[in-house]
């Protein structure tokens, strides 16, 4: 299906303060850095987790550490949908007695959510699990919510959130993007 | 499915970029088994068989853990494929599989044309874990994946394959299986053990290991058992170390970086000397290691996205 | 009752002919071969676009009675031979037992007298057993009506006994009939050694291994002056010792099956045990040099080899299958759809290549479209077409090399001894 822009719900200014603040709620909830580690879930959450830690670093003073989590391996719909790329899981701390900071750019159906807590409980047992979107586009299939959000956007179920990245796209943004009605 | 093939059976079942495919996704699965927890949900629930019609302990335990370390449930089915031994015919015991619903066969038996028995009757993915002297598709890809780690690439890569080539069905695999990737496999040996026409297999053919041996960037030995038996087509081991041996000499012929590798299980002392089996050049311990990411691998590719039949 | 064949093209190399002529029996027995012939009171048979030949045999059949009747037996293959075109069928003595004494051959005579569709021939073993030590009673089976000796299956391994059983056959003037097979060479072979076996990863059996005994066979038979008989020749090597033996007058004949002449190791794509014979099929090449000795005369006959196992024996793996194909319903068909209907061969030398030479060959009645012949005739509608499925078959078994096969002409109605055993295309015995 062909896909075209419909709305653009955050520029890079939106962005970056929706970040800053993330930054300063994780800080707050948390009571400073000390006991927590940031894991990105791949692909666009581990670069989001990147300038969150830098942020936290920035305010705090602290290096938070940060992991990147590739969940293919444990999403439930394997049997029908193969995903193309894999990538390496890595989580250079102990997750025993820590609180870890799930990371993600876009909140949906909260199954993506939920094997990824599935895959962090693999490495050991956290104190806590905590969750930071950019964005949360409704439409939850499972009991899961986020613990921080950048921002709430409704959308429609065959509309599809696109949080464009410097690093990838060229700039920061967040779109709507809509069916074009050009088949598949 | 993600990779071309309903069934691995032989290496004409994968293009060069399946191979790639399943190399790249054997990393990550090589990730997971240096974890604590060396468990994935991904295949929760399906029924993966290890029909062994032939002894085998490190085969048939590499398929075993890699298939729990899935989540799937591996079950062993051992039988004898000697005719005066045989129970049930080979078809037989494919369909009782079939009425119990398994979701892969893995099957290694003494006879080529196995598998491909197999998948007349079953509807599920057959796996060859080796049939008589043809193919043993799976050890080939954990060698192109112990040669990659190790060497950085398979491109270009000149292998010699010493010993056993004809009745080798490691060789068998693993000949095809470097001309798909773009290396050349050179296979070494005296001509009483080498296949009648190694020409349509598509390697260069030597006699002659010491004249190769600092050309090679992997040195590959397979097993040699000579007993006193009649029309042997070596003399003894002796002879056969004397001549094809791996040992610390012939070690130091090849090129600094080059690397042994033996499918196991090794005769030490014969085709290779303790020395050089234990020395870091040797990486048969990082092939077992390998085996068990990339069969991971194959199954994850082979089982996942199966029902739709389609890739996401 | 006598019966007129009329407005056939009768075709008969030894009686020199080729034209649409009549046939006329009366009481089993040719009475008259001509135009228009005079019958009054003769069941007419119209015959027109037919083909009439004399009585096929063919002199390389297992028929599998006494001992394994549940692939089948004297009853089921005369009658698959009858449905094939053929009006007498030469049977070898690898039995349970081995047919290696008068008692045997009797066996087989009586059964055949009492069951079989058409004529039977049996012959007998080499060696006691076919163990390839002792000599079997040759004499004795020769009393009893064996027409020729073979230890076909494995073939006589050494030297001395061939000779020694090539001197002691000779006097009863029948052919050695050589199953040539070295198996030192061919080990625990299945397939042809070569491309194939190598692709495939399956133990070969390489072309010396029938060609260093045909050679054997062919230097023994000069020293002895026994007549020698090759069976189931699958290399063009064999075939150039065949020739060189011809040109110097040796009294060498041999045989080839359909599914050499018409199959090759390149037909080996899968795993599928019907392909699986001894000999392998050869290369491609073998397979030509076969076809042109057929035209150039080198190959004095086409047999068989018409080998029947049952399904569970044949659905095993590759190498623990037994070998063979059976031959005797779909020969006639495949020489005509590859050879007759292509201009390759003339309807005459089918006469000569599946009746004289290999009755001549074997000893058995030589047959002619001729007055004073037994009415034993194979008539031929080349126009049907043949799909070759395993419910066609007559044979109790469906192992053949051809099954999914459509092909062109066959047998329609045949008479042994002037009765009718196929009639339309069916076996009325």
């Amino acid at each position: 299906m062909g896909y075209r822009v419909k709305a653009e719900v955050m520029d890079a200014e939106a962005m970056d303060r929706a970040l800053t603040r993330i930054a300063h709620e994780i800080l707050e909830a948390n009571k400073g850095a000390g006991a927590i580690a940031l894991a990105g879930i791949m692909t666009r959450g581990v670069d989001m987790a990147a300038r969150l830690a830098e942020r936290i670093e920035r305010i705090e003073g602290t290096a938070v550490p940060v992991g990147s989590l590739d969940i293919s391996f444990y999403r439930d719909d394997v049997a029908t949908r193969l995903s193309p790329e894999v990538h390496t899981t890595d989580i250079p701390y102990e997750v025993e007695d820590r609180t870890i900071v799930l990371v993600d750019d876009v909140l949906y159906t909260g199954r993506t959510i939920r094997a990824a807590m599935d895959a962090i409980m693999d490495f050991g047992r956290p104190s806590a699990i905590q969750l930071a979107v950019l964005v949360d586009r409704g439409h939850r299939e499972l009991p899961i919510r986020a613990d921080f959000v950048g921002k709430n956007v409704p959308t429609a179920r065959r509309e599809r959130v696109k949080v464009l990245l410097a690093e990838h796209d060229g700039r920061d943004a967040v779109v709507i993007l809509e069916d074009d009605g050009e088949g598949e | 499915m993600a990779l071309s093939s309903k069934h691995i059976m032989t290496m004409d079942d994968l293009t060069p970029e399946d191979i790639a495919l399943i190399l790249d996704t054997a990393e990550s699965f090589a990730e997971v088994n240096q974890r604590r927890i060396k468990k994935l949900p991904t295949l929760r629930g399906r029924t993966i068989v290890n029909l062994f019609f032939e002894p085998s302990t490190r085969t048939r335990m590499s398929f075993e853990i890699a298939s729990k370390r899935l989540s799937a449930d591996g079950v062993n089915f051992t039988a004898s494929s000697s005719a005066t031994v045989k129970g049930e015919t080979l078809r037989d015991t494919a369909k009782t599989l079939a009425a119990m619903a398994c979701d892969m066969v893995i099957v290694r038996h003494k006879y080529a044309g196995a598998p491909q028995m197999l998948a007349e009757v079953m509807d599920c993915p057959i796996v060859n874990g080796g049939d008589g002297v043809h193919q043993h598709p799976t050890q080939a890809l954990l060698d192109l994946y112990t040669m990659r780690q190790s060497l950085g690439k398979l491109e270009g890569l000149r292998v010699g394959i010493v010993g056993d080539v004809c009745h080798s069905r490691v060789a068998g695999s693993l000949v095809p299986a470097l001309n798909k990737v773009g290396a050349k496999p050179i296979i070494i040996g005296p001509p009483t053990l080498m296949p009648a026409r190694p020409d349509i297999l598509g390697a260069e053919v030597a006699y002659d290991l010491d004249e190769v041996l600092p050309t090679l960037d992997v040195t590959y030995l397979l097993r040699v058992q000579f007993e006193r038996a009649a029309r042997m087509p070596f003399p003894s081991n002796r002879e056969y170390a004397m001549l094809y041996g791996m040992n610390p000499a012939r070690l130091a012929a090849m090129p600094s970086h080059g690397i042994v590798m033996h499918p196991g299980p090794m005769n030490r002392g014969v085709e290779i000397s303790a020395d050089v089996a234990d020395s870091p050049r040797s990486v048969i311990l990082d092939q077992v290691e390998s085996g068990v990411a990339v069969r991971m691998a194959i199954m994850y590719l082979m089982l996942g996205g199966a029902d739709s039949g389609t890739a996401a | 009752m006598a019966l007129l064949l009329k407005g056939g093209r009768v075709v008969d190399a030894a009686a020199e002919l080729d034209a649409v002529l009549d046939v006329l029996v009366e009481d089993g027995v040719i009475t008259g071969v001509g135009e228009e012939l005079e019958a009054p009171g003769a069941e007419v048979i119209d015959c027109a676009e037919k083909v009439i030949l004399p009585g096929l045999a063919d002199i390389h059949v297992h028929l599998r009675e006494p001992g394994q009747e549940y692939k089948e037996t004297i009853a089921s293959g005369t009658r698959a031979a009858a449905h094939g075109g053929f009006t007498a069928v030469a049977c070898m003595p690898n039995t349970k037992p081995i047919c290696d004494s008068g008692s045997k051959v009797r066996f087989i005579v009586e059964r055949a007298a009492a069951e079989g569709a058409v004529r039977v021939y049996p012959i007998g073993a080499i060696t006691a057993g076919q163990a390839g030590e002792q000599l079997a009673e040759i004499g004795d089976m020769t009393a009893e009506g064996a027409v020729a000796f073979s230890d076909d299956g494995h073939g006589v391994q050494s030297a001395g006994m061939t000779r020694v059983a090539m001197d002691y056959i000779k006097r009863f003037g029948a052919p050695l009939i050589a199953h040539c097979e070295d198996e030192s060479l061919a080990g625990e072979g299945v397939v042809n050694e070569g491309e194939v076996s190598t692709r495939m990863g399956l133990p070969g059996i390489p072309a010396a291994a029938e060609e260093t005994m045909v050679a054997r066979d062919i230097a023994l038979a000069e020293i002895t002056g026994c007549r020698l008989h090759l069976a189931h020749l699958s290399t063009a090597r064999s075939l150039e010792l065949v020739r060189e033996a011809k040109a110097r007058g040796l009294a060498v004949t041999c045989e080839v099956t359909p599914h050499h002449l018409f199959l090759d190791e390149d037909d080996l794509t899968s795993y599928d045990t019907n392909l699986k014979m001894n000999p392998p099929l050869r290369t491609a090449a073998d397979r030509e040099a076969l076809v042109a000795g057929l035209l150039d005369g080198t190959v004095d006959c086409i047999a068989t080899d018409h080998a029947p196992h049952a399904v569970h024996e044949k659905e095993l793996e590759f190498e623990l299958a037994p070998n063979g194909t059976t031959g005797l319903e779909t020969a006639l068909s495949l020489v005509n759809t590859h050879l007759v209907a292509t201009g390759t061969l003339e309807w005459s030398a089918v006469t000569r290549l599946m009746c004289h030479n290999p009755r001549a060959a074997a000893n058995l009645p030589e047959m002619r479209l001729e007055a004073g012949f037994p009415a034993d005739i194979t008539i031929v509608d080349p126009e049907a077409r043949v799909e070759v499925s395993a419910e066609w078959f007559v044979s109790k078994s469906r192992n053949s090399a051809f099954l999914g096969q459509s092909l062109l002409g066959r047998a329609s109605d045949v008479l042994v001894g002037g009765r009718w055993v196929v009639r339309k295309g069916k076996v009325v015995v």
